[in-house]
């Protein structure tokens, strides 16, 4: 646990941390991006809060087994989607036409709306999911290890 | 003996590294019809303004899985590793 100012700082960047990777999640299909970066920059702001607050305090409250959980979701999500669209191929975008995300944008350089792309946002959120989760899970049971090796010198 | 074959195939490494920077093909040549076709069609097709996303989620989606997997595969195997230590040290 480091000094007041420091805590109080991170408890203030923290906010816009995870919303800021979940908003790269979130529009992935039309800014640069994706599951794997938005969940990276969420892990990131995890990664703040363990150093600013130390991992035994962060470990009160996010347990790996739950993230453990929250990853393998993601990946049945993701691997759901991909046998949805089995009908025709795998990982074919079954959703482009039809009411939920599945408006075309007009082609050429356009700002588009998040309405679009059929399968890629869920895609993009289950990813998310995983990256997030999976990446916070390693810097919690390293940071974990860390002290725990400190305690025993 | 041993450093006399280090520095023997790392020349011949880096002989070969020189050899390909000066033999690379020009920037966007010989032209691949690939991307011509996804420029073209990403957004009727998938919907999506962003190409990159749509190459990695929907054309080549079996790339993205293979990366879930290894990232999967990372995160069982490193907490599998600091769990098993931590119950030894108690």
């Amino acid at each position: 646990m480091m000094s007041k100012i420091v805590r109080t700082m991170a408890s203030l960047l923290i906010l816009f941390a995870l919303i800021y990777g979940l908003y790269i999640i979130m529009h992935g299909h039309l800014t640069p991006g994706g599951g794997f970066q938005g969940g990276a920059v969420f892990a990131s702001g995890i990664a703040l809060l363990i150093v600013a607050f130390g991992s035994d305090n962060i470990h009160k409250t996010l347990k790996e087994h739950h993230l453990s959980i929250l990853e393998s979701s993601g990946a049945l999500i993701f691997i759901g989607l991909a046998f949805g669209g089995l009908a025709i191929v795998f990982f074919y975008n079954f959703l482009v036409g039809s009411p939920i995300f599945g408006h075309i944008p007009p082609s050429g350089p356009n700002p588009g709306d998040i309405w679009t792309a059929g399968v890629i946002p869920f895609m993009n959120i289950a990813v998310g999911l995983k990256v997030l989760a999976g990446l916070s899970a390693i810097l919690l049971v390293m940071a974990l290890a860390t002290t725990l090796m400190e305690v025993e010198e | 003996m041993r450093k006399i074959a280090i520095a023997v195939s790392l020349s011949i490494f880096i002989a070969f590294l020189i050899a390909t920077a000066f033999l690379i093909h020009p920037f966007g040549y010989p032209p691949s019809e690939m991307d011509d076709y996804i420029i073209e069609n990403t957004q009727s097709e998938t919907g999506a303004n962003n190409a990159v996303t749509a190459v990695v989620f929907d054309y080549r989606g079996f790339d993205t899985l293979g990366e879930a997997t290894i990232l999967f595969t990372a995160v069982t195997g490193v907490v599998m590793l600091f769990r098993a230590k931590k119950k030894r040290e108690k």
